[in-house]
């Protein structure tokens, strides 16, 4: 039973069918980092993608830019409670990036510059569901918001959209990154409102 | 249930609760309150605990009012001794200090950031012997201190020294003009990065950034800085 708290009555968004459960709205795009701010130059930037001790593909900046590009115009739920709707973004799908990868592989670990990680299925990362975006709202993504280039996986909580991506490394087993290790949910989904563990 | 309210600036008021099986939180967690309204429309928003973890199942969160907030304004003005509050917690295990920590730590609050900072500088002065604290309390003015009578308590020890950066207002005869943290104050009042402390930074966003910008520069590794950014929508002030 929820405990009810006289003359609340709260400010109700008429838009509030389109957001997740416990969501709110905002117009600004609010900033959640675990530590400070990465400045990664462009000249010494790579992705790789990995599996066991292997380097399958490797981009620097450069060949990574030559990629074929697209402009998904998604929306953004951050696990503490701000939804920010259809965000406008240029990325690499990771479609692309996997194109002709052959792996058993069924979860993958993203490492970011500057230690952090999280881990997701692999199927969340393709068909048309994950890029590796570079520009927000048309202009270079700040370092702030994970620039040079982020993980943007829009249909998970957006902790798993890792900011300053380095290496996604591909695994037969899941393994819990960082902030699933202190607790918050595995796989987060913000239509089942899937924050902390055991959610 | 709240047993105690407590006004800290016209602006911020600490709320005590008593919570029955309460499992115990860590310096630097935060709870999560829910607000229901008589219809079942309900919001939900986070709160840092203020108090030291203690075996009473009490918990301190102190509360800003935003003037466009849909949660604050309810837990400043109407909520009363008595009433009782759902929330859920203790949250987050990164954010934290434990006394057995051995290393200096150095801790920068910007505004209303202070407050699980204020869990652990409570919890470090409730253990004796421990690693020495450093505060450095960013605020717009002398009034929008939070707890300042208890930062002013000297320590028996000497474990926790405070100093404070004024942006917008200063003292009478404050050496200083009011502005943004500089690296000359970060590198005169944090700990040397060759002692290597652990710093925990919390505030508005773009406090965060600069003051997290700033411990690296003066040779701090980015590992050993630890922050949470907060603001109600995070736009840059």
């Amino acid at each position: 039973m929820a405990i009810i708290s006289p003359g609340f009555s709260g400010r109700r968004a008429p838009t509030d069918s389109t957001l997740p459960p416990g969501q709110y709205l905002t117009a600004g795009f609010p900033v959640l980092s675990a530590g400070p701010t990465p400045h990664v130059p462009l000249e010494k930037w790579e992705l790789t993608i990995e599996e066991g001790t292997d380097v399958i593909r490797r981009w620097d900046w450069t060949s990574f830019r030559s990629l074929p590009t697209e402009t998904p115009t998604v929306d953004l739920h951050c696990v503490t409670r701000w939804s920010k709707l259809g965000t406008h973004w240029d990325g690499v799908s990771l479609d692309t990036l996997l194109a002709g990868v052959k792996t058993d592989a069924a979860f993958a670990l993203v490492y970011s510059y500057g230690d952090y990680s999280t881990n997701l299925p692999l199927e969340d990362l393709l068909n048309k569901q994950a890029w590796i975006a570079f520009r927000f709202d048309g202009a270079d993504l700040e370092p702030e918001h994970g620039g040079p280039a982020r993980l943007l996986v829009p249909h998970l909580y957006l902790w798993k959209s890792a900011k300053w991506v380095r290496r996604i490394k591909l695994m037969s087993r899941d393994m819990p990154g960082f902030w699933e290790a202190f607790g918050y949910h595995n796989y987060g989904d913000p239509w089942r409102e899937q924050r902390y563990r055991g959610d | 249930m709240v047993t105690a309210l407590r006004d800290e600036t016209a602006t911020a008021r600490t709320i005590t609760l008593q919570i029955p099986d309460w499992p115990g939180h860590l310096a630097g967690q935060h709870v999560d309150v829910r607000l229901t309204a008589p219809d079942g429309y309900s919001a939900v928003r986070s709160y840092s605990i203020a108090s030291a973890p203690d075996q009473d199942g009490r918990i301190e969160i102190t509360v800003e009012r935003l003037p466009d907030g849909e949660v604050s304004p309810y837990l400043t003005k109407q909520v009363a001794v008595g009433d009782p509050l759902e929330l859920r917690g203790p949250i987050g295990g990164w954010f934290v200090w434990r006394p057995e920590q051995p290393e200096p730590i150095q801790l920068v609050a910007g505004g209303s950031g202070i407050v699980p900072l204020m869990a652990m500088i409570r919890l470090r002065r409730a253990t004796p012997g421990g690693a020495p604290f450093r505060l450095l309390y960013s605020v717009r003015e002398p009034d929008a201190v939070w707890y300042g009578e208890e930062l002013q308590l000297p320590s028996s020890d000497s474990s926790v020294s405070v100093t404070y950066a004024y942006t917008r207002a200063v003292p009478e005869g404050w050496p200083r003009r009011p502005a943004r943290i500089d690296a000359a104050q970060v590198a005169s009042m944090t700990w040397p990065s060759r002692l290597r402390p652990t710093c925990y930074v919390c505030g508005p966003t773009s406090f965060v950034e600069r003051a997290a910008d700033l411990l690296a520069a003066e040779g701090n590794s980015p590992d050993r800085i630890r922050t949470e950014r907060f603001g109600p929508t995070g736009e840059r002030r």
